[in-house]
């Protein structure tokens, strides 16, 4: 199975660890992973800003990286929700194709490789952050507002790891507040968002907070950090991989 | 010219100001979203009557104008009489040739949030009729000369505090007597006299029923049923989109709206008007302002499906941290955010950016409005239609240009990560907006990319 690996561009400059235990994760657990070099941007940025119509040069690049993939799997399910909603070229097959092969990473272990074990342990006090693009929109997991049956895909893995002891916060499916531009033209709300967010983990004596998507985990770390919290953040990936 | 009103994030930026009361705030509404979550929980079929009620209305948008005029025709064989209103302004002047032909000095009026859309109490004031809110949340903010912050909680910015000493101001009430029941009963016993003494009555409409000529309209408090009763004179107001087919529609909707308000099985009050009581006069307008333009716009359609239950501002993090008035519109929340740009693009381009999509919106919506969608297209079409500015576009234009290039992006991001190594203060400033309360994430000496080509070379096609 090959498989193309997207990764979010701020992922790539910020945090290459992430990355590199996406990567790590999918080969141990028996993937042909690729990492196109030449991949910049899913084009979110600019599609959430209401400049859609700017993103072309993004997406034919996208494309030109992921054609000819099994799949492309991604750690983040904005950054993927992205993809395929959004996802549109003059080579409308490839694109449909791509659009249609992506997968967030959890979504990917779960229903494409069927994961029942992982050797993974992770010794820690951790609170889950769950990402609304990924659980709202690609469905990743149950919805407070919904009156459907429980699950959780992220959940679900992180209860394979050794030793990890899992707290939910109250408030268990609640936006921490980033939205991406939002996070700046909007900065007082956003910052009181993952203020609330950050309490609740607090409260809960969290050693880590982790979830699906980094931007969410950017915007809580800065919270975090000016706040001189001993709280740390860290991707869901970061834990499936530990050893 | 008319100046912008201020924008939503400064807006919330002030209201941000004071934390205890922003947390009060916060848990407030969220009481309310945790009582709809479970009221919702105890109807098994919850999940199926959302999509009935969605579906219902959206065979009804499908054919508004055969449904607007089947109603139009049974009212007025009920007796009723019926105006067509394109505007506020016809709105406001139709309601103001009706008092003025019964002579009307003081009009009681019950929520109507279209009455608030176009602007109809100042209006009548400044025609010398006195009207009088007597919903106790929309006379509360009525004496305080300011505008409802919440579609179904009129009150809710207010703590009973500054009720207190509103009432204390207006109604003399003890000062510092912050008992709720004792502040409920001081505002009863003056409404009541209104009421007696009132020439006509306003209310809105929840629900108008094409097959019957008839009308529902639901409140906790009564006071629609007794502006109604005790005048002789009664105005009912409804936009286009009130519209359903059959009564028998209504036991979708009224199960829906109560829950999805309050967390309440039912209003208390779900009150139906078919006919004038003997000797009273039933009026009733049907109002466009701008419904028929959101109709033909194919991907705002559904907006037209609210019921206005408010469900989308209690769930919504943005409105609970950022208050009603800072939407600028007579419909805040999420649902206000895409209806106000049909009313006026240019000031109220900012309301769709005020969300982080993070969808909650859409999902407790009875009616499934895509609401976070349309927010998303409601920035597509402001942006081209150039509400964004020259500068915004400028910044987009070279933020696509650069992710376009793969070359061009890895320069760029690597001499930025370099100077937040070597230069911090160039980032860690005031200018920089994320850096006013949240640390910049430190930057790794080298990219995913650049380990990549170290460690993976190999792999590389």
């Amino acid at each position: 199975m090959r498989v193309g690996l997207f990764i979010p561009c701020y992922v790539d400059q910020f945090y290459p660890q992430v990355a590199i235990a996406t990567m790590e994760l999918l080969e141990k657990l028996g993937c042909e992973v690729v990492y196109p070099a030449a991949q910049t941007c899913c084009g979110q940025p600019m599609a959430n800003s209401g400049f859609e119509s700017y993103a072309a040069g993004c997406n034919a690049n996208f494309i030109k990286q992921f054609r000819g993939f099994d799949y492309v799997v991604c750690p983040s399910g904005s950054c993927v929700l992205h993809v395929k909603e959004h996802l549109h070229d003059a080579d409308e097959s490839t694109a449909s194709v791509i659009r249609n092969t992506v997968y967030e990473l959890t979504e990917f272990l779960t229903d494409i490789l069927k994961v029942e074990q992982l050797n993974a342990s992770f010794p820690f006090k951790v609170g889950l952050h769950v990402s609304c693009h990924g659980q709202r929109m690609l469905h990743l997991a149950s919805m407070s507002e919904r009156m459907l049956p429980p699950f959780s895909k992220a959940l679900s893995l992180l209860h394979k790891v050794a030793g990890i002891e899992l707290i939910d916060p109250v408030r268990a499916d609640e936006c921490c507040g980033f939205g991406g531009t939002f996070c700046v033209t909007e900065e007082a709300v956003s910052v009181a968002m993952g203020q609330s967010r950050v309490e609740e983990h607090a409260a809960n004596d969290v050693e880590y907070i982790t979830g699906g998507d980094m931007s969410c985990l950017m915007h809580l770390e800065g919270i975090l950090k000016r706040q001189r919290s001993n709280i740390k953040v860290i991707h869901l990936a970061q834990i499936l991989n530990a050893q | 010219m008319s100046t912008l009103p201020v924008s939503h994030s400064k807006a919330a930026e002030a209201f941000l100001a004071d934390k205890p009361y922003v947390s009060w705030h916060d848990e407030t509404l969220w009481f309310v979203r945790s009582k709809r979550d479970k009221a919702a929980r105890s109807v098994p079929e919850w999940e199926t009557l959302r999509e009935l009620a969605s579906a219902v209305k959206a065979h009804t948008l499908s054919r508004l104008d055969e449904y607007l005029v089947q109603f139009e025709s049974n009212a007025k064989k009920n007796g009723i009489h019926v105006h067509w209103a394109n505007d506020a302004a016809e709105h406001n002047s139709i309601i103001t040739e009706i008092l003025r032909s019964h002579n009307v000095q003081k009009v009681v009026k019950s929520k109507s949030m279209l009455t608030e859309e176009c602007g109809l109490n100042p209006y009548l004031a400044e025609r010398g009729i006195s009207v009088i809110d007597t919903d106790l949340g929309e006379y509360i903010v009525q004496l305080r000369n300011e505008h409802p912050s919440h579609i179904v909680l009129p009150a809710i910015h207010l703590k009973k505090e500054a009720v207190s000493d509103t009432f204390h101001e207006h109604l003399h009430t003890e000062k510092n007597n912050n008992d709720p029941v004792y502040l409920t009963r001081s505002a009863r016993t003056v409404l009541r006299n209104h009421f007696i003494t009132a020439d006509a009555a306003i209310t809105g409409v929840n629900f108008a029923v094409a097959e019957t000529g008839g009308f529902v309209i639901c409140t906790n408090e009564g006071n629609a049923d007794m502006g109604a009763h005790a005048s002789k004179l009664h105005i009912a107001c409804m936009g286009f989109e009130k519209i359903i087919p059959r009564a028998e529609d209504l036991g979708i909707f009224l199960r829906l709206l109560a829950r999805s308000a309050t967390g309440q099985p039912v209003t208390t009050y779900s009150s139906h008007f078919h006919r004038p009581a003997p000797g009273q006069e039933l009026h009733l307008v049907l109002v466009n302002n701008g419904r028929a333009r959101q109709l033909g716009r194919p991907e705002f359609r559904n907006s037209l499906k609210c019921i206005r239950c408010a469900a989308c501002f209690n769930t919504c993090p943005v409105y609970r941290r950022s208050g009603g008035h800072s939407y600028h519109n007579a419909v805040a929340g999420p649902i206000g955010a895409i209806l106000a740009p049909n009313l006026d693009m240019k000031n109220n381009a900012d309301l769709p950016f005020a969300s982080t999509l993070c969808g909650s919106c859409t999902n407790v919506c009875p009616v499934k409005i895509n609401i976070h969608e349309q927010l998303w297209s409601w920035r597509q079409v402001l942006m081209k239609e150039g509400y964004g500015g020259k500068a915004k576009e400028a910044a987009m234009k070279t933020m696509a240009a650069v992710l376009s290039k793969p070359g061009l992006f890895v320069r760029t991001a690597n001499t930025a990560r370099k100077l937040m190594r070597a230069v911090p203060w160039l980032f860690n400033n005031k200018l920089n907006p994320w850096y006013r309360q949240r640390e910049m994430p430190s930057a790794p000496a080298q990219s995913f990319k650049t380990w990549y080509k170290k460690n993976r070379n190999e792999q590389q096609g």
